[in-house]
């Protein structure tokens, strides 16, 4: 359908978005516009304003230091496909974005759309929920920092007040040697994932597992961490036998959606076999 | 509002709506009808153009969005009146049928033959699962864009076919 009517802004300066936002009740942000415009075509959303910030230039940096990456609110799936110091320094980031929509998409949809829109399969959250992200946003009443495992409170719901904007991801460092991986299930690559698994660990020096990190997408109203499974991997070494035990564990934690596209059931299933497949590669086993 | 942009080659200025998307523009003001609009919610792939060299959907990109860009519609892809090696390459495969999602799949193949001119069947088949066909079942797509390649600069020699 065509969209609803609004009024557009284009503001120079992030100030100048916040006060926007603030001044109209029900004001949306504007970045890629690859989820709000869509959800403005269904008619599923008709914002009286959008604040187009494709001025601000300050929010499509890639940052690294040795706290970590810092992504602005700006960056593009295919701006982190593009920057190969990503490779090294956060691998399972690299590895779930290259799940993210397909190529037109990828370019134009942005790291701080994906939040804000928070859809309960997406990549971008559930890496930020796996991995600890802190969420920096800013609003008429200044700055605040969030956890990204704070930020999500159900399908397209999250903390974001009306006038804030999230600026950055700040991802915490990743360790040297730390084990990972990630594993999504969708009809096509690039579609919306029936359930997806990342998971991290680090070893100690006899190979026992510890700080795991189990985060699963699609299979709840929101990306959220399995600290039940999380609890079962540290301090054993990774054996096919804990991974299974861990893969039953997993499918156990998870609270999925019942709809066309799978049962309850279903996803459950999925989800255990998701995770097993996805320690099975941090562990190296095959 | 206003909004100016190059298309095609030439600078345009326009009149529409915030709400008006790229692709409505494109076919309604400005009469560039070779831009397909499918689903109009960026799932088919056949209203893609090029935006500053990159393949976006038109739908799902405001014409104010547009403001100062480049865009680059079918139309644009050959200057002369002769078809693009890309083009003649989707001839010579039967690349098409009903050619309904025909001006997505060139914008979007030559796109990528711009950036990866080496890229193999399977990347071609990841970035053309962006487009939907209900015709060809894509065989002929791939076969027509691997082919071209060999036009691209970069690009593997004519007859490699990997």
């Amino acid at each position: 359908m065509k969209l609803p009517r609004f009024d557009y802004a284009r503001p120079k300066t992030l100030r100048e978005a916040i006060g926007l936002l603030g001044a109209t009740d029900g004001a949306k942000l504007l970045a890629g516009g690859q989820s709000l415009i869509p959800v403005m075509a269904y008619r599923l959303a008709a914002p009286p304003l959008l604040v187009d910030i494709c001025d601000l230039e300050e929010l499509t940096r890639i940052t690294l230091s040795r706290s970590g990456v810092s992504l602005g609110a700006r960056v593009r799936w295919c701006d982190i496909e593009a920057d190969k110091r990503l490779q090294e320094a956060q691998p399972l980031l690299v590895a779930m974005i290259s799940h993210v929509a397909h190529y037109q998409i990828r370019n134009r949809g942005t790291v701080g759309g994906s939040l804000a829109h928070a859809d309960p399969a997406a990549e971008m959250p559930g890496f930020a929920v796996t991995c600890d992200v802190e969420l920096v946003v800013m609003g008429s009443a200044g700055q605040r920092i969030v956890a990204a495992r704070e930020f999500f409170l159900g399908p397209l719901e999250t903390v974001l007040r009306p006038d804030e904007i999230i600026v950055e991801a700040r991802i915490p460092a990743w360790q040297p040697g730390r084990r990972w991986g990630f594993e999504e299930f969708a009809r096509r690559r690039g579609d919306f994932a029936l359930a997806g698994i990342a998971v991290f660990f680090d070893e100690d020096a006899a190979g026992r597992m510890s700080n795991a990190h189990v985060g699963a997408i699609g299979a709840a109203s929101y990306p959220r961490r399995l600290v039940a499974v999380e609890d079962l991997l540290n301090g054993q070494n990774a054996t096919a036998e804990v991974i299974e035990a861990a893969g039953q564990a997993a499918g156990e934690a998870v609270d999925p959606m019942d709809d066309l596209h799978g049962s309850v059931e279903y996803r459950r299933a999925l989800v255990s076999t998701l995770t097993e497949r996805a320690l099975r590669h941090a562990a190296g086993l095959q | 509002m206003v909004v100016t942009f190059n298309l095609n080659g030439n600078p345009v200025e326009v009149e529409v709506e915030g709400r008006t998307t790229l692709v409505d523009c494109l076919r309604h003001q400005l009469g560039q009808t070779g831009t397909h609009v499918g689903c109009e919610h960026g799932v088919c792939g056949a209203c893609t153009v090029l935006v500053d060299g990159e393949a976006v959907r038109a739908c799902l990109t405001l014409a104010v969005q547009a403001e100062g860009v480049q865009v680059v519609t079918v139309e644009g892809l050959s200057r002369e009146e002769d078809l693009t090696p890309l083009q003649k390459a989707f001839r010579k495969h039967h690349a098409l049928q009903c050619g309904f999602c025909t001006p997505g799949m060139l914008t979007t193949a030559h796109a990528l033959l711009s950036n990866e001119p080496t890229a193999d069947a399977d990347r071609i088949r990841e970035v053309l699962s962006g487009n939907i066909c209900r015709c060809t079942g894509y065989i002929p797509i791939v076969e027509a864009v691997l082919e071209a390649r060999s036009a691209y600069p970069g690009g593997p020699p004519a007859g490699d076919a990997k």
